[in-house]
């Protein structure tokens, strides 16, 4: 599984800004991300190569920062596999609270999904034969 | 042609008013002596003796009362008479989680049938009028009180209660409303709506409208009158004291007077809370002379306002009291309800998930807008449906207390300022439209 970081962000021009130099700063690099808004906070989610030092850094900075476990799954990038892995988990009753993927590359791509059980979820994904990708970090 | 509804009382000569409000108050300080622990405590603690009080000038030898008073007497033990003899119960805001509670009897409500006849009257409104009660029904006074004068004067009454401005303009057109009763923001409201919905306004029956439950200017006057094509007037109330029908404009438009056979009326200083001359202003105090179910003596309003006893071009002797123009205290008026900060902040610290930290904010676009901004605690931080679910239960938990939809807004920990002693917890962004 994968560790995610959700970050609370207020809705304002420049706040992204802040946030970011501060990674940089620290050489903490983004391997995938979405933002997700309402009219008056933004909730950022990332995954980093370093979670631990990004999320202390965080919190010395005082931002609201928790830590998750998400799927990560590798896919080829082609028609039709995303249709699969939505298929196994709704089959087995598996609910995707939220998906997002990562950048493409060389006909290969990432999808990182937010289920109501991980648990089960690895195990189905796992028993089709899908490539789950772990943290190492 | 100036149209009463009780000619005597309201054109008594001063000197004979001065003289009844006397006798009145003589009875009133012995009735709570005897039947109100809190009064008869405050007096043999202030060493005063029921009888010493003879005269309206005796007045300031009584005790203040203050709205922490009713709080800390909560619900009832303000009360001169057992539950048996009270008829009904309204309530207004509190500054904290209870509400202030005003209970009536039966000659109250009577008494208050009669004040607002008279209220309903000196606009110039009758038994020919078509009264659209837009103030609110329920235990807030608005609704209820309206609708007991404007029927004793044999008015036809069509309780509609806010809200739903469409229905309003269908049944103010089909009914053929003359009057409509309810908050200036209100009929602002409805006034702009109508012209949205393309209503020809000068085909509307409407005359009149009784506006009252916060403070307004005569610009924002002007306008409801343009707009509606019809003449406004302002009234004045609170709870404590009955409601709706402590004063109103007559058709001069000159002030609201006050019903003095009812009330002795006194301008105090803000802070020291000592009487101040004739025409000067001050914080509006109020004696009721004629409750039984819960009379209250020298009772501080907190509202700002003047005071003359120069008679009226209409004929009426009762004095004067000018628009109120401000609070000696903090609370705040939102969409015409009493809102305190304190009731939120009171709410906000039971929750747990918050910094304590807060801000409101209110502002008006037509009708008051209220925001609560609240700073999250690292604990609380939490997926986005969670987050949303927490905001959802905050503002419920306002809407209990505050009985007005405040819109809560969660931001992250050290946004909000902070000050050096005392914190800046309000914005009122709404002085240049009231």
């Amino acid at each position: 599984m994968l560790k995610q970081i959700s970050v609370f962000l207020p809705n304002q021009p420049g706040i992204l800004a802040k946030f970011t130099k501060i990674l940089m700063d620290k050489q903490i690099n983004i391997r995938a991300m979405t933002m997700i808004e309402t009219a008056d906070y933004g909730i950022l989610r990332l995954i980093v190569d370093k979670t631990q030092e990004a999320l202390g850094v965080l919190k010395s900075e005082n931002y609201l920062a928790s830590v998750k476990e998400v799927i990560g799954v590798e896919i080829p990038d082609k028609p039709g596999v995303l249709h699969e892995i939505a298929e196994i988990l709704g089959e087995n009753n598996v609910n995707i609270e939220y998906i997002y993927s990562s950048s493409l590359f060389k006909g290969e791509a990432i999808i990182v999904l937010r289920v109501d059980n991980n648990d089960k979820a690895t195990k189905v994904l796992k028993e089709k034969g899908i490539n789950l990708v772990e943290s190492k970090f | 042609m100036t149209n009463f509804w009780n000619e005597k009382a309201e054109t008594m000569p001063r000197d004979d008013l001065e003289k009844l409000q006397g006798q009145k108050l003589n009875k009133l300080v012995k009735y709570v002596y005897d039947n109100v622990e809190f009064y008869h405590k405050k007096l043999d603690d202030m060493g005063i003796k029921p009888g010493d009080i003879k005269s309206v000038d005796d007045i300031v030898k009584i005790p203040l009362t203050y709205k922490t008073d009713l709080r800390d007497h909560y619900p009832f033990k303000l009360n001169a008479v057992p539950m048996d003899e009270i008829v009904r119960v309204h309530a207004s805001s509190g500054t904290t989680g209870k509400p202030t509670v005003v209970s009536y009897t039966q000659k109250d409500i009577e008494d208050w049938t009669e004040l607002m006849a008279r209220t309903v009257t000196a606009p110039g409104i009758s038994n020919k009028d078509v009264i659209q009660n837009a103030y609110g029904y329920g235990l807030f006074t608005g609704g209820l009180g309206f609708h007991y004068g404007a029927e004793k004067v044999g008015a036809a009454v069509i309780p509609i209660s806010g809200g739903n401005t469409e229905r309003q303009l269908m049944i103010m057109q089909d009914f053929g409303s003359t009057v409509l009763t309810c908050t200036p923001s209100y009929a602002l409201y409805i006034a702009e709506y109508s012209k949205k919905l393309g209503i020809d306004v000068s085909k509307l029956a409407l005359k009149k409208a009784i506006c009252g439950a916060e403070p307004w200017s005569d610009n924002l006057r002007k306008t409801i009158e343009e707009v509606l094509q019809i003449d406004a007037y302002d009234i004045y109330g609170l709870s404590e004291i009955y409601g709706p029908g402590v004063s109103v404009e007559c058709e001069e438009k000159n002030g609201m007077h006050i019903w003095e056979d009812f009330f002795i009326v006194e301008i105090l200083d803000k802070e020291t809370y000592e009487p101040v001359a004739e025409g000067e202003e001050g914080v509006l105090a109020f004696t009721t002379l004629e409750k039984t179910g819960m009379p209250l003596l020298r009772y501080i309003t907190y509202d700002v306002s003047k005071f003359t006893k120069e008679k009226c071009a209409c004929g009426r002797t009762c004095g004067r009291m000018a628009k109120v123009t401000g609070r000696a205290d903090d609370m705040l008026i939102v969409r015409g309800i009493n809102v305190f900060p304190s009731q939120i902040e009171h709410t906000l610290m039971q929750i747990p998930g918050i910094a304590g930290y807060y801000q409101i904010i209110i502002d008006r676009d037509i009708v008051d807008s209220l925001e609560v901004r609240v700073e999250l605690t690292p604990d609380k931080f939490s997926e986005m449906k969670v987050l949303e679910k927490f905001k959802k239960n905050i503002e419920s938990k306002l809407y209990n207390i505050l009985q007005v939809k405040a819109n809560v807004e969660l931001v992250g920990p050290g946004t909000l300022p902070r000050s050096e002693g005392k914190a800046k917890h309000v914005i009122d962004k709404r002085t240049k439209n009231i």
